[in-house]
């Protein structure tokens, strides 16, 4: 379409000073946003009042579509599980068993933990999750990976908490709202996660990459001791998760480390539970910069 | 006359008899969309990669080229604000950016003050890879090779899905001059 004649503001006045503020007001405007930007990269979470406040008004949406998705999911998974049922039900029997024997010896295991736990006095309380809810949307157009997750700080829900599901880590909790919160997934590039491979005590972090894989950076250099294959579980370290939580299952090797699929995709989960912080002391301590520390 | 032709006394946006159009709507809907352009991709829990083209940049655009002349020039301040909101880029981006946007068609259209469809395909394919680069350069996180190879799906998505949006727009734009009202 052509531009209107709003333009040509001809020699009206009135027109010309209205098209001349229009410019200014819009010049203006960038320069804000480019200030408001910079403030930002310095004070991320200082705008996080007005994000968690309309991530509020949006979630009676957002529940509901969560809600659908799921509830869709699982139909489609019934659906599919139709296709070649006779071989796969042969195959998971098979797997079933081998899982029973299995899950035996880790029962055995687990008392001869308990004995050996109790020998040495030391006791473990039960941990309960804060809160349960939904992942109900995700940042899907930006390059950050942030989730939205149904529970605030109303549910007790604090910044810093890990977000798990049932088969590993999802995230940790960035802002909260007072209905909703805003979870770091594992896979956006400023997401580091201390882990150990599971079965011995290969240290390592994995960051994001921001795309789907997150990469595993041995503490120690030297030969990789790596394969394809190895599970990373969480190695408590830094205090906000518990140990031995499933994180990711490496792909490819690379040099210093590796690259890894994460085990629990919050896109396919139902949902997830918020826990308390696994040692707050720790965490607050490995925050504190090392001056303030002394300087007490 | 209208046995002969029952569109006789109508137009393209309805009867032109004892009917007029509604203010409400002729002003609420360009920027309602846009809005809820910015609300759409947070229903879809994206993991792996950023995949939901950036559906409210994109109907910004689409209301600026396909309707010239209806949305003010500083129509990227209120609604950046809006999108800040929801888009988990650090706040002020869409104020920025789409500001700056609105700036440059305005800039290409003194340039270019008749355009065919592929013309406006082109202005807004270039601004969406240069919103999109930047979206990653400005995203607040390190910058890495992978994350920005990962956006190249959701590039794609963005050049394609605009002539969708542009014939969206072009139907909100009828049903917003619809004569709904009864005099």
């Amino acid at each position: 379409m052509a531009p209107s004649s709003q333009r040509r503001s001809s020699y009206s006045k009135r027109a010309q000073y209205n098209l001349f503020t229009g410019y200014i007001v819009a010049g203006v405007g960038a320069l804000l946003g480019a200030v408001l930007l910079g403030i930002s990269f310095f004070q991320p979470q200082l705008f996080g009042g007005p994000r968690g406040a309309a991530q509020d008004a949006a979630s009676p949406a957002t529940e509901t579509v969560a809600a659908a998705r799921t509830g869709s999911k699982s139909l489609w998974d019934s659906i599919s599980g139709y296709y070649r049922a006779g071989s796969k039900n042969a195959e998971l029997k098979r797997e079933m068993e081998l899982a029973r024997i299995r899950l035996e010896e880790a029962e055995a295991l687990r008392q001869e933990n308990v004995r050996l736990k109790g020998l040495l006095g030391l006791q473990e309380e039960e941990r309960k999750p804060v809160a349960v809810a939904r992942l109900v949307g995700s940042t899907a157009s930006s390059t950050r990976r942030f989730a939205y997750l149904g529970a605030g700080s109303e549910d007790g829900v604090t910044v810093g908490m890990p977000v798990r599901s049932p088969r590993g880590v999802v995230g940790r909790i960035l802002e909260t709202g007072s209905l909703s919160s805003r979870v770091l997934l594992l896979t956006d590039s400023e997401s580091v996660l201390p882990v150990r491979r599971a079965g011995d005590e290969t240290v390592a972090f994995a960051e994001g990459r921001g795309d789907s894989l997150l990469r595993i950076k041995l503490i120690n250099l030297g030969i990789n001791p790596l394969k394809v294959g190895d599970m990373f579980v969480t190695s408590g370290a830094g205090g906000y998760y518990p140990p031995g939580i499933a994180v990711a299952i490496v792909t490819e090797l690379t040099d210093d480390g590796a690259l890894a699929r994460i085990v629990s995709d919050p896109a396919a989960t139902d949902y997830v539970a918020v826990e308390q912080i696994f040692e707050p002391d720790a965490a607050t301590g490995a925050q504190t910069p090392i001056e303030e520390e002394l300087g007490d | 006359m209208e046995r002969i032709d029952p569109r006789a006394r109508s137009d393209a946006y309805g009867s032109r008899l004892n009917r007029s159009h509604s203010p409400l709507l002729a002003n609420v809907v360009p920027w309602l969309s846009i809005m809820l352009g910015s609300l759409f991709p947070i229903f879809f829990i994206a993991a792996a990669l950023p995949m939901v083209p950036p559906l409210g940049f994109l109907m910004l655009l689409g209301w600026r080229l396909v309707r010239p002349g209806l949305l003010p020039v500083w129509a990227g301040i209120p609604l950046g604000i809006f999108d800040d909101l929801y888009n988990g880029q650090p706040f002020g981006f869409a104020i920025f950016t789409w500001s700056v946007a609105l700036l440059v068609v305005e800039a290409s259209e003194m340039r270019l003050p008749w355009r065919a469809f592929w013309q406006d395909w082109l202005i807004a394919g270039l601004l969406g890879t240069l919103y999109l680069f930047s979206g990653w350069l400005l995203s607040g996180a390190p910058l890495t090779s992978a994350s920005l190879a990962a956006i190249v799906p959701q590039l794609v998505l963005t050049i394609l899905v605009f002539p969708i949006i542009s014939r969206i727009v072009a139907r909100l734009d009828l049903w917003r001059l619809w004569r709904w009202k009864r005099l």
